[in-house]
């Protein structure tokens, strides 16, 4: 009914009609906030506890998360950012609108945790996803050299596509634009975002995707289809570590402490595996789903540090358009 | 007294200039040449167009500011008389109400106004569903309830048959007698004319001359009318 | 015959305009006034600019092309089904832009039908990624548009022309030369303008289709500033140059073209005596098979493979399509309250400004709307708490270039045909709105509207930007589904989006017509 009388364009007050309990904001990015996504789950629980009321507000993706708060600046009406990611926290730190946290929490992710503003919640490694069946190269020059077909995303407007930019830049460093113009017969299209890619890949037009080393555990566990694997490449893979933070201009600061604490907690670690199809930034007690012991585990993580990673994206990105532009 | 004192309607660079009077209740042919500007006469005198110079008076009102609703006339077009989408009731009821809902009694103004030109039983039909000489005859119904005190026709029957043309102007010539409305209708065919105007007059030249008796005109034509009759 | 001649108040249809105009250009003033230091155009943005327009211009010069003997064969070619043929070949130009990417490879794409037609002769899989691909996609959306266009003025040509030249025995060429040569020099290049037009603002198309960074367009740069680079300054001047593209465009296509609209009779075929030939009749039935297959064979697809996922769709995404239909409901209102005063006012030929501005909304890049409306409610109330009407608002905006040029056409032909009449019997403006332009528009309305709700379906618009997790439209219920993995629901959502936006358009056309007088 909800739906119909927003619909409708009466503007039922929800907050008004709350207002005897105190409401946390949470800009997260859209996908979070579906009804497949955590965020149904993740409200519930928080909610259950906290005495409050949880508002999500999801906004498109990662990028379009940071430019929503720059836009907003410091009178945001959000508490908590949740979804940023390592590549971004460089420039969301230039900012200045981000608190510091003083929360720790026995993370398992593959390399050490310090920052001092951003928390991590899940994390994943970007990885080819193939069919099973086919036999793949296993690493990006063997890539460019044979005649398998990938579907990338394009850096400026999706999450994984500059992700794709640092893991080349990560492995390769100054031999990166002779990788790039090798890949570049590869490369079947560029699309906006994962999902174009990722259902262009399931329609059969390319051979691989790029996705993560936790996208064959869906299929597998969702749909009961061992059919998808991701490739290992032996020059290691990037990891992508999402981020949440409080926003110094909070009005609600313990809730907000709370809501981060909670955050760490087995309750939401356990809901993100299988909804976010990542991996959980503290491992919850109860483990983690069954299929994930199927997933390839990279030998090596590559990772540049948030200051890295803001200066080497404008030359990773230019190198990129110079050799797909020719 | 329809006066037409010392006008100038020009558009472009054809210019047409009247200094004339109309006698109240009068029938009056224009004629002349074809682009001598016969239309463009009445449509002054309606108040599509404007004027360079000059005042059009009726019975010493001048008419020369007042847009075409608020003249004492009532034009008939050579198409688009009536709406498509209406019924001959709401045609014709357009001429008493066009801005509302019709009172029982201006209905029944209406009803008479139908019936007086033979279409008591038509008034529920879209023009689309009349013949052409019906569709004219709810246009004179209109004309009829509208009580404008001048009639200008530019030709509104120039589709229709021979027979079915005289019929018209006949029972235009009944109409305009019984309600004493001056009369003013262009007219290609001097037969017409003679038919039901006493009186016509000459547009050629860029000159619309002052009426004169129609026989008179017709049977000794000035030299610009003589070429037009052949 | 200006100066007093017409029973019509421009006044609404002026104050429509400007808060049109207030909405456009208000926004990217917003955003231009928020933004800080800006880098400027850089070359990556100068060869955006060069693609956007090479692709455009390829992109109209082929749909025109290949609609010429399209709407020629369906001029003078009668046979069982035609009528629906000419409704079907309007689906694809309100089929939302993702549907029609993956209904589009499904048959034309690596692994797709043709692809694999051409494996079973030992052929290699169509290329369908670059420029021609793109060019593709568009000439798919806008052949329809064309075909629509080129027909109207084919069926414009009085019959009488045609029987005289059958009197003549003037055939073929000399037919050509003489009666469809003038037509085509009149339709042509205005509708070359319009798809021009439509395609300077391509996006997603341009990127999943052009295969790499090459394909960027203005749209795409626009993103790019807004979200990679936070460049608010580029984005707004970026945007300002779009506006200026298209206003060019626009304005050349109403130079050129007469102002005729895309519209009603199109089902009638005239009576032609020429082309019996053999060769003729099997020339125009082997177009209109091939249209017919490339505009059908992906809309197809589509619904072969949405057909798995339509009777599984989870909950969430019926309550989306219902939030679709309001949505789409309040669009159209809000786009004949516009539309409709501002036609009148067109149709007095006196404010050429008003019709310029309509067609500002196929410049308007919706992030800039978005993101300047965003600025601008923000300070005053939640911009979520009004995302379906501003939604609602945007897509109204969109549509209207488009609903112009279907109502502008009409609403002239009324106020010539029946102004004086109404001025002499002392009618008034609004009775001659109300009583008279209504109702004889009717067709157009109800053809406007239904285009109108269709495309405001379809489209994904600004939801994205001001949505919580409590509402959603049907479109962005389908990406949330294609976000989770869920490609085999996100297909039945999208038919179930294709079966709406038909649905939406079916029943205001029909509406439209019924009982309507000639």
């Amino acid at each position: 009914m909800k739906h119909l009388l927003f619909a409708a364009g009466i503007l039922s007050a929800t907050s008004a009609i709350a207002a005897d309990k105190p409401e946390l904001t949470v800009y997260t990015y859209d996908s979070f906030v579906s009804d497949w996504g955590p965020g149904p789950q993740v409200e519930q629980a928080f909610e259950a506890t906290c005495g409050c009321d949880l508002n999500l507000v999801g906004v498109e993706d990662g990028a379009a998360l940071l430019s929503r708060i720059r836009l907003e600046g410091e009178n945001s009406d959000a508490d908590i950012v949740l979804g940023l990611d390592t590549n971004l926290i460089a420039a969301a730190m230039e900012t200045g609108l981000f608190a510091p946290h003083s929360i720790s929490a026995d993370y398992t992710l593959p390399i050490e945790w310090t920052d001092t503003t951003f928390l991590p919640y899940d994390w994943g490694y970007f990885a080819f996803v193939h069919n099973a069946e086919t036999t793949v190269p296993s690493n990006f020059r063997d890539l460019a050299e044979s005649d398998t077909k990938i579907l990338i995303q394009d850096p400026r407007s999706s999450t994984p596509g500059l992700g794709l930019l640092m893991w080349v830049k990560a492995a390769y460093g100054d031999e990166t634009p002779a990788i790039w113009e090798g890949l570049s017969d590869n490369i079947v299209t560029v699309t906006k975002g994962w999902s174009e890619a990722y259902g262009l890949f399931l329609e059969g037009e390319a051979d691989m995707v790029l996705s993560y080393t936790t996208s064959p555990a869906y299929h597998l566990i969702a749909e009961e289809d061992a059919s998808k694997a991701a490739a290992l490449f032996d020059e290691g893979h990037y990891m992508q570590i999402e981020v949440a933070a409080k926003l110094k201009s909070t009005d609600q600061n313990a809730l907000a402490d709370q809501f981060l604490n909670f955050m760490v907690s087995d309750a939401f670690q356990s809901i993100i595996p299988t909804t976010n199809w990542m991996y959980p930034a503290v491992t919850p007690a109860s483990g983690l789903p069954d299929g994930f012991d199927t997933l390839i585990a990279p030998e090596k993580s590559l990772y540049l540090p948030a200051d890295e990673a803001a200066g080497a994206r404008e030359e990773a990105l230019s190198e990129w358009l110079g050799a797909l532009s020719q | 007294m329809l006066k037409l004192e010392d006008i100038i309607i020009a558009t472009g660079d054809f210019t047409l200039a009247a200094d004339l009077t109309v006698a109240p209740g009068s029938s009056v042919a224009v004629i002349g040449p074809s682009g001598a500007g016969k239309s463009t006469l009445l449509e002054a005198i309606a108040g599509f167009r404007d004027l360079r110079r000059g005042h059009i008076l009726w019975q010493g009102q001048d008419l020369t500011d007042l847009p075409p609703g608020k003249r004492p006339v009532a034009m008939l077009f050579q198409d688009g008389n009536l709406f498509p989408h209406l019924t001959a009731t709401q045609n014709v009821g357009l001429g008493l109400r066009p801005n509302g809902r019709l009172t029982p009694s201006e209905h029944e103004q209406v009803q008479s106004a139908l019936s007086r030109v033979g279409l008591a039983d038509k008034g529920a039909r879209k023009p689309a569903e009349l013949s052409g000489g019906q569709q004219s005859r709810v246009a004179l119904a209109r004309v009829l309830v509208q009580q404008r005190a001048c009639l200008l026709l530019d030709e509104p029957f120039a589709a229709l048959g021979p027979a079915l043309k005289a019929e018209m102007l006949d029972l235009v010539a009944e109409l305009v007698s019984e309600t004493g409305t001056t009369l003013l209708m262009v007219s290609h065919e001097p037969e017409d004319a003679r038919r039901i105007a006493a009186q016509a007059l000459l547009v050629a030249d860029g000159v619309a001359h002052a009426p004169m008796a129609t026989a008179e005109l017709l049977d000794n034509p000035p030299p610009a009318l003589r070429d037009y009759l052949g | 015959m200006a100066g007093r001649a017409q029973p019509v108040n421009p006044w609404p249809g002026i104050s429509a305009a400007a808060l049109v105009a207030a909405l456009i250009l208000g926004t990217l003033a917003a955003v231009a006034l928020r933004a800080e230091a800006t880098r400027g155009f850089g070359p990556a943005d100068w060869s955006a600019l060069r693609f956007t327009l090479s692709q455009a211009a390829l992109s109209a010069g082929l749909s025109v092309a290949l609609a010429i003997p399209v709407a020629r064969a369906l001029a003078r070619r009668r046979f069982t089904g035609r009528r629906l043929l000419i409704a079907l070949l309007g689906a694809p130009f309100i089929l939302p832009v993702i549907v029609a990417i993956l209904g589009l490879l499904q048959v034309f794409g690596r692994a797709g039908w043709v692809s694999d037609l051409l494996g079973l002769i030992g052929l290699p899989p169509v290329q369908i990624y670059g420029l021609h691909g793109v060019v593709l996609a568009h000439v798919f959306f806008n052949l329809p548009l064309a075909t629509r266009l080129i027909l109207q003025g084919w069926q414009e040509v009085p019959s009488e022309r045609f029987r005289l030249a059958a009197q003549l025995r003037c055939e073929g060429f000399a037919l050509f030369h003489l009666i469809e040569a003038p037509m085509l020099k009149r339709v042509v290049p205005g509708a070359l303008a319009v798809i021009f037009a439509i395609c300077l603002t391509s996006f997603a198309v341009a990127l999943t289709l052009g295969g790499g960074p090459r394909a960027t367009t203005i749209e795409l740069a626009i993103y790019q500033a807004f979200t990679y680079d936070f460049d608010l300054g580029r984005a707004a001047l970026l945007s300002g140059l779009q506006l200026v593209l298209t206003a060019t465009a626009a304005f050349v296509a109403l130079r050129l073209s007469r102002g005729d609209g895309f519209g009603s009779g199109l089902d009638r075929a005239i009576r032609r005596w020429d082309g019996t030939g053999r060769a003729a009749r099997l020339g125009d039935g082997c177009w209109i098979v091939l249209a017919g297959a490339f505009l059908m064979l992906p809309l197809a697809s589509v619904m072969i493979s949405g057909l798995g996922g339509l009777m599984h769709l989870p909950i969430q995404v019926f309550q989306a399509a219902l939030v679709s239909i309001v949505v789409a409901a309040a669009s159209t209102a809000l786009l004949l309250a516009l539309a409709l005063p501002m036609a009148t006012a067109i149709a007095t030929g006196r404010y050429g400004i008003v019709e310029i501005t309509g067609i500002l909304g196929l410049a308007a890049s919706p992030l800039v709307i978005g993101t300047g409306l965003f600025i601008l409610i923000r300070p005053m109330v939640d911009p979520t708490a009004l995302a379906l009407p501003v939604t609602a608002t945007v897509n109204a905006v969109m549509a209207l270039p488009f609903a112009l040029r279907i109502l502008v056409p009409a609403a002239r032909q009324s106020v010539g045909r029946y102004g004086r009449l109404a001025l002499s019997l002392d009618m008034g403006e609004r009775a001659f709105f109300t009583r008279i332009l209504l109702p004889r528009m009717r067709p157009q309305i109800g053809f406007a509207a239904g285009l109108t709700a269709a495309l405001s379906m379809g489209d994904l618009g600004v939801i994205a930007l001001f949505a919580d997790a409590e509402i959603a439209t049907l479109p962005l219920q389908l990406y949330r589904l294609m976000g989770a993995y869920q490609m085999q629901a996100a297909a039945g959502a999208a038919l179930l989006l294709l079966i709406l936006s038909m649905g939406a358009f079916w029943m205001f056309d029909r509406g439209g017509r019924w009982h309507a007088e000639a």
